[in-house]
């Protein structure tokens, strides 16, 4: 079995269009989070993480805003890297939930529409532009299509299906998704506050992440290697758009992934939990984390600092995982003041030096699914 | 590796047809996609509300594997989280999203909104059988038994799962079909192997019948 590790990597975000500035952003405790009047998007005034306009490239015309955040996270992951996507042996495996939907008007939908809108469609799009040769692979399973797509790649290289991937999770703020969660009294008024006792709702973010994969060891970047473990899937099997009332099923998938990287919970320096600051579902991580064992471990969620990314979320929170794992730090919960949650946890309330090298990704989402996945620094 | 992998069932929703291993389950030709679903309920001789709020693609994929489990409890063989599902299609949940859209430029729908999410029938599917073991949702433009075989394959020789339902289905625009088999470990019945030629041969082969 092929071990797999990180080669290179890239955030765009309103925090920055690399992951460096935005893990520095997160550090220095900033927030993509602002108060915005766009109706496009919203009648009233809405706090959301929005990306302003975006730097042009190479022949960017004729894409659509969704196609060329995907491009742009792509093109800067690889810059830093001799990966190549017109190689035999890369794969690339876009993860969103809506990707193009914001192509939808009040119009009838034309085939034209409809062939860009269809996420195998826009996936090749995004793969041709950097003359890809192998079919891309597309996962779109809720809030948890990043942690499942990253967990694809791992098992895709570690079974020598390829020897890299290119991971992509991307989503964008659309009247779609921002009307949705309204429609379902989800959102909040205020910027969000994951695991807090006043949580009332979520935030709503947009942005694109890539983590690029290899099995080549002199491939993985510097200055600390990272290698990607492994991970566990589950699904609550409890209802389609509210999670478990006992946190099993995401403990199940968390203490089986601690197993099969033959982990003791001490050893995990912090969770990187789901923590979208819904009062059901935050309830649910906390009960969750007990029992998994992981009470006593540092739990923080980055929701503060990015809204809710949707299929962005998982790769965009790996990657600030795996830098503050690089720096040895664990990082604060953002928009915390008080305990809101029955389970025990142990939510992390400033920046700390830890000495331990893994650390522990999770997600949950509509559909009832759950994810985790470790990353490990190596010395 | 893969040798004691069976597909112990199959199931095909096309063109007016439910096929069940092979037989004839249900014909209804020249149907509205509404009478067919709901006289596949009738037939299926079950009790479940719920199947009445669901979109339909929740509708096709949960009749599919209705018949699919007609003769099979996963309760009573296996534990919740030993039953996997591996789900694909090619327009995610287009059709439904098209509504959903509609109804947000007067009032947004929630009950729409939920099915907005491909994967949301796999939930559906869990909450009906009782399923907690790991499920994804893919989206290619056409069933890819390659990708489909090798996935099932990943779960069930290393993510603990020991049976996994596996398929395709597709529901735009009034169209739709659905295809879905049952792949188990230690299966006595060793007459299908779980391979990407075997899954081809079926889902293109029921079709034709």
């Amino acid at each position: 079995m092929n071990r797999v590790f990180l080669a290179s990597d890239n955030i765009v975000s309103p925090l920055g269009l690399s992951t460096a500035d935005n893990y520095i952003a997160v550090k220095e405790g900033k927030t993509g989070i602002a108060l915005h009047h766009k109706t496009e998007l919203w009648g009233d005034p809405f706090y959301a993480s929005l990306l302003a306009s975006l730097p042009a490239f190479e022949n960017h015309a004729g894409y659509t805003r969704f196609e060329r955040m995907c491009i742009l996270s792509i093109q800067n992951a690889l810059s830093g890297t001799s990966v190549r996507l017109d190689d035999k042996d890369t794969v690339f495996i876009l993860s969103t939930t809506k990707g193009n939907i914001s192509l939808l008007t009040d119009k009838p939908v034309s085939p034209q529409t409809r062939s860009r809108i269809a996420l195998h469609s826009t996936a090749k799009t995004v793969a041709a532009y950097f003359n890809a040769v192998n079919m891309p692979l597309v996962i779109s399973n809720a809030c948890i299509s990043g942690v499942l797509a990253v967990l694809l790649a791992k098992r895709l290289l570690k079974a020598g299906k390829y020897k890299h991937a290119v991971v992509t999770g991307a989503d964008e703020l659309s009247y779609f998704i921002m009307s949705g969660f309204r429609s379902l009294h989800a959102v909040s008024n205020e910027p969000c506050k994951p695991f807090d006792k006043k949580r009332d709702g979520i935030t709503l973010g947009e942005g694109a992440a890539t983590m690029i994969l290899t099995t080549d060891e002199s491939l993985a970047a510097c200055p600390q290697k990272i290698a990607i473990g492994d991970g566990v899937s589950t699904n609550d099997a409890n209802h389609i758009s509210g999670p478990s009332r006992t946190g099993a099923e995401l403990g199940f998938a968390v203490a089986e992934t601690l197993k099969q990287n033959h982990l003791q919970p001490a050893q995990i320096s912090f969770i990187s939990a789901h923590g979208t600051a819904t009062v059901y579902n935050d309830e649910m991580e906390s009960k969750a984390f007990e029992s998994a064992q992981l009470a006593d471990v540092p739990l923080h969620s980055l929701k503060g600092h990015f809204g809710h990314t949707l299929g962005a979320a998982g790769v965009i929170e790996s990657l600030i995982t795996i830098y503050s794992l690089r720096d040895a730090l664990v990082l604060p919960n953002m928009n915390y003041d008080e305990y809101g949650v029955s389970g025990k946890v142990n939510i992390s309330r400033s920046v700390t030096k830890t000495g331990k090298h893994y650390a522990l990704k999770t997600a949950s989402g509509f559909g009832g699914c759950n994810a985790s996945i470790v990353y490990s620094s190596i010395n | 590796m893969g040798t004691d992998k069976a597909i112990s069932g199959y199931v095909q929703i096309k063109g007016g047809r439910v096929m069940y291993n092979n037989s004839l389950f249900f014909e209804m030709p020249d149907a509205e996609p509404v009478v067919f679903f709901n006289d596949i309920y009738k037939a299926l001789n079950i009790n479940y509300p719920k199947f009445f709020k669901m979109d339909n693609l929740c509708k096709v994929v949960f009749l599919a594997v209705e018949v699919l489990l007609k003769d099979v409890s996963l309760r009573d063989k296996y534990k919740p989280e030993e039953t996997g599902i591996v789900f694909s299609n090619a327009n995610s949940s287009l059709d439904t999203d098209i509504r959903y859209f509609q109804s947000s430029l007067e009032a947004p729908s929630p009950a729409l909104f939920v099915y907005t999410l491909p994967n949301v029938a796999i939930g559906e599917l869990c909450i009906r059988h009782g399923i907690k073991g790991e499920t994804a949702c893919f989206v290619f433009d056409i069933f890819d038994a390659l990708f489909q075989a090798w996935y099932a394959d990943t779960l069930l020789e290393t993510c603990g799962i020991k049976a996994c339902i596996s398929g395709w289905a597709d529901f735009y625009d009034g169209k739709f079909e659905a295809f879905f088999y049952l792949v188990e470990t230690g299966s006595d019945n060793l007459s299908i192997k779980h391979n990407s030629e075997n899954i081809d041969k079926l889902y293109n082969q029921v079709w034709k019948n």
